[in-house]
C-alpha cells in the first residue's frame, strides 16, 4: 500500500468521528490543487498528496473552531497548528492532524516565469526530482529545486513538528536558513529599499487576499484595514497607503509568522509579501532566538514578558 | 466600416498618436502581473499575455473622488458655517487599446445598471461615454476562458469600438462603431482590405478552438431554488477565505462603498470598490448583515451573475467568462463548477 493510500485509510477510519477533513485534490488544471473538504469516504478517494499541494490548510483552523476538524499538513504547515494552539485559536481536542514527510512544493509562479503563461497547461508530472510541464503539445522540464517554493530550498520542517497520524518515515534533514535573502536586501541603501516597495505596492488591487491566506492573521472581519467604526485608514488607495497597510500586516505578524508564505503565494499581482514578513521574523530570532511555531510547550515572545531580556541590552549602558 | 492594417513596428508610433487626444490606457507587464496603465512611449504594451486585471478602472477607478467640501466660519456671523462642495466629473476622451473582447464587454453589465431610463449614474456616464475600447481577439482559449458560456466568444464585439485581429507581422483593425472610426484615421494605418481575408480565418479559426459550452438557460431558476439551501451553499463555498481578488480582478463586478474621508474642516466623498465576500459587504447600520457567513456571501457572487441579474436584466447574465476569479484565486474556487452544480443538483420538495 503506497503512503497515500494509507493516509486514505486513516483518514476514513477517523472521518466518523469528525466533521470534515481538510486536504487537497486536483484543481480546475494539472498544475493546481485545490483544498478539498472531505465529509464521506467517495470525498477521500478524492484526495492528492504531491508537490502541487501549495496550500497551508491550517488557515482553515481558526474558522471551523469548534467543529471536529481533521487537517492534512506538511511540515511547515504544523508550524501554523503550534502557533495557532500557542494563541489559543483553537482547541487541541477538536483536531486531529494527518501528516506524511514532505519533500516540498513547487512555486506555481516560478513555473509561470519559465513557461511565460499558465493558460494553456495540458499536463504535469511533478517530483521531488523534476517538473516535467505540457504546454500546447511541448513539454518542458525543470529541475525541482528550481521551480520549488522557496521556502522549500531553506525548509527545517520536512516532518511536522505535530501530527495524530503520521505515515511514511520521519525526514529530520535541516537546511541551513542564514536570511541572506533579507541581509542582501538590508544592505541596498535605504532610498532604494523604499523605491522598491512602492515600485511593488503600486500594482495591490487592497483585495487583502494575502492577509485572508494567512494562517494566523485572525483579526478577519475586525481587520483595521476596512472597519469603518473606528475609522483606523483611509479607504484612498494610494500607494503609501497600501504599503502602510503591508507594514501593518507584517508588524502584525512579528514573531507569529512561520513562513509559510500564503500571503505571497497568495497575492493575484506578485508582490514578494514574504521577504517583509522574514524581515521581522529575522528580528524576533536575534532578540529572542524564537522561531515561531516550533516548540508547542513554549510562550511565543511577544505574549510573554522578562524584565531581563537575554539578548536586548536594556540597562548595560 | 472600416478596415485598416497596423504593422508591428506602428504600434508604439500609433498609441503616441492616440495619446494626444486621448488617455490611452495599455495593458502593461509590472513584475508578475499585467495591468492596464496610462501609456508611455518608452514602455511596449503587452498584447500578447491575458491581462492580470480588468481594464474595469478606466471607467469605474477602484477609489473615485466624487466630491471634495470644505467648511467655512462665515466672517459676518460665527454662528454660521458654509459649505463649499466640488462636484468632481471626468469628462476628458479616453481610449483603452488591448484588452479582450469579453473585458469591454463587461461594461455592458454596468451600463444596464448605471445608465438607465430612471437612473444615471453621472460620474459613470462621464467616463463611459468619452472613453473608446479597441479590443483584441483571443486566438486560444485559457483552460480558464468560458466566454462562450455566456453569451461571448473570443472575437466577440458588442464591447468594442475597433477589433484588432492579430496577424504574424502587425494587426487588422476594424472600426465596429461610428465612434470607433475617427480612431483609425491615422496616416500610420494602411488599407487593410487585403489582409481582411487572413484576420477572418484567424477568428474562424480562434472560434473553433473553443471547446463546446453547457447549456446555462436553466442557472437562473436552479441558482435562485438553491436560495435557502444552506447546505448547499457551505459545500461549495468551504475552501473559499473570503478575499476580494476574485470581485476586484472581474470585469463585471460593480457593487461599490461611500467614505466620507475628513480632516478637520475639510475631506473627500470617496467611492471605492466593494466586494461581496467582504464581512462587511451590507453591513446595516444596526450591526445586522443579512449575509453573516461566507457561504451567504460566495451564494451572492454567484447568484448574482447567474441568476439575479439576469432575471431582471432580460437574461443577460452579469459574467463574461473572463475567468480571471478562477485562475486568480488563492484557492482555485471554479465559479464554473458551482454554476454546473446548481444545475444539477436535485430539485427540492416542497416542504
Amino acid at each position: 500500500m503506497s503512503n497515500l493510500d494509507t493516509l486514505k485509510a486513516k483518514i476514513k477510519e477517523r472521518l466518523p468521528d469528525l466533521d470534515m477533513v481538510v486536504g487537497w485534490e486536483q484543481g480546475f488544471d494539472p498544475l493546481r490543487a485545490t483544498p478539498l473538504f472531505m465529509r464521506t469516504e467517495e470525498d477521500v478517494d478524492r484526495l492528492i498528496w504531491n508537490p502541487l499541494c501549495v496550500h497551508n490548510l491550517a488557515t482553515y483552523l481558526p474558522g471551523l473552531k469548534g467543529r471536529k476538524v481533521g487537517v492534512v499538513v506538511k511540515g511547515c504547515d504544523s508550524r501554523s497548528i503550534i502557533e495557532l494552539l500557542q494563541e489559543k485559536l483553537i482547541n487541541r481536542d477538536d483536531i486531529v492532524v494527518f501528516s506524511m514527510p514532505c519533500e516540498g512544493v513547487v512555486s506555481v509562479r516560478k513555473i509561470q516565469n519559465r513557461i511565460g503563461s499558465l493558460d494553456y497547461v495540458e499536463s504535469v508530472e511533478a517530483d521531488t526530482g523534476t517538473v516535467k510541464v505540457t504546454v500546447d503539445g511541448s513539454s518542458q522540464s525543470f529541475g525541482f529545486p528550481d521551480v520549488a517554493a522557496s521556502k522549500c530550498g531553506r525548509c527545517q520542517y520536512h516532518t511536522a513538528l505535530l501530527s495524530d497520524e503520521f505515515v511514511g518515515e520521519p525526514n529530520n534533514e535541516k537546511a541551513e536558513d542564514d536570511y541572506s535573502d533579507v541581509t542582501s536586501f538590508e544592505a541596498r541603501p535605504q532610498e532604494e529599499r523604499l523605491a522598491f516597495w512602492m515600485t511593488e505596492m503600486q500594482r495591490c488591487i487592497q483585495c487583502y487576499a494575502c492577509r485572508n491566506a494567512c494562517p494566523l492573521c485572525v483579526c478577519r472581519d475586525h481587520c483595521v484595514a476596512q472597519s469603518r467604526d473606528p475609522h483606523w485608514m483611509t479607504q484612498e488607495n494610494s500607494t503609501q497607503n497600501k504599503w502602510f497597510f503591508q507594514v501593518i500586516h507584517a508588524m502584525h505578524l512579528a514573531g507569529r509568522c512561520t513562513e509559510c508564505g500564503e500571503c505571497e503565494r497568495a497575492c493575484p499581482v506578485g508582490i514578494p509579501l514574504l521577504l517583509l514578513k522574514r524581515k521581522l521574523n529575522k528580528e524576533i530570532e536575534e532578540l529572542f532566538d524564537y522561531k515561531a511555531g516550533t516548540l508547542i510547550d513554549s510562550t511565543p515572545p511577544l505574549q510573554a514578558f522578562k524584565v531581563e531580556e537575554d539578548n536586548i541590552n536594556e540597562r548595560g549602558w | 466600416m472600416a478596415v485598416k492594417f497596423l504593422a508591428k513596428d506602428n504600434l508604439v508610433p500609433w498609441l503616441a498618436e492616440l495619446a494626444e487626444t486621448h488617455r490611452t490606457i495599455v495593458p502593461k507587464r509590472e513584475g508578475e502581473a499585467v495591468v492596464f496603465r496610462p501609456f508611455a512611449k518608452e514602455e511596449a504594451p503587452e498584447l500578447s499575455a491575458r491581462p492580470t486585471e480588468s481594464p474595469k478602472s478606466a471607467i469605474f477607478p477602484q477609489c473615485d473622488t466624487l466630491m471634495s467640501f470644505r467648511y467655512t466660519k462665515d466672517e459676518e456671523d460665527p454662528g454660521k458655517v458654509l459649505l463649499d462642495l466640488r462636484e468632481m466629473k471626468d469628462e476628458s476622451p479616453a481610449v483603452v487599446v488591448g484588452c479582450r473582447s469579453c473585458d469591454a464587454a463587461g461594461f455592458n453589465t454596468f451600463d444596464r445598471v448605471y445608465m438607465t431610463d430612471k437612473i444615471t449614474d453621472q460620474n459613470y456616464r462621464a467616463r463611459r461615454e468619452n472613453t473608446l475600447f479597441v479590443t483584441i481577439i483571443c486566438e486560444k482559449p485559457a483552460t480558464t476562458c468560458f466566454c462562450n458560456w455566456v453569451g461571448g466568444s473570443p472575437t466577440d464585439t458588442s464591447g468594442a469600438d475597433v477589433r484588432m485581429t492579430p496577424l504574424e507581422d502587425g494587426w487588422v483593425l476594424e472600426s465596429i462603431t461610428e465612434k470607433g472610426e475617427p480612431l483609425l484615421s491615422s496616416t500610420l494605418l494602411k488599407d487593410g482590405d487585403d489582409r481582411a481575408g487572413d484576420a477572418e480565418k484567424i477568428r474562424q479559426q480562434a472560434k473553433e478552438r473553443m471547446p463546446e459550452a453547457p447549456d446555462l438557460s436553466e442557472a437562473p431558476g436552479k441558482v435562485l431554488a438553491l436560495f435557502e439551501n444552506n447546505d448547499f451553499w457551505e459545500a461549495e463555498s468551504a475552501k473559499c477565505i473570503s478575499c476580494g481578488a476574485c470581485t476586484y480582478l472581474c470585469p463585471t463586478c460593480y457593487c461599490f462603498n461611500i467614505t466620507d474621508e475628513s480632516s478637520g474642516m475639510e475631506g473627500v466623498r470617496l467611492r471605492t470598490w466593494d466586494n461581496c465576500m467582504s464581512h462587511q459587504f451590507t453591513m446595516e447600520a444596526s450591526g445586522h448583515n443579512p449575509r453573516p457567513t461566507k457561504a451567504h456571501r460566495l451564494k451572492n457572487r454567484v447568484g448574482h451573475k447567474f441568476s439575479y441579474y439576469p432575471n431582471i436584466h432580460d437574461g443577460n447574465i452579469s459574467c463574461v467568462g473572463c475567468g480571471r476569479c478562477i485562475k486568480s484565486c488563492p484557492v482555485s474556487v471554479d465559479i464554473r463548477s458551482i454554476v454546473l452544480h446548481a444545475i444539477a443538483a436535485p430539485a427540492e420538495t416542497e416542504k
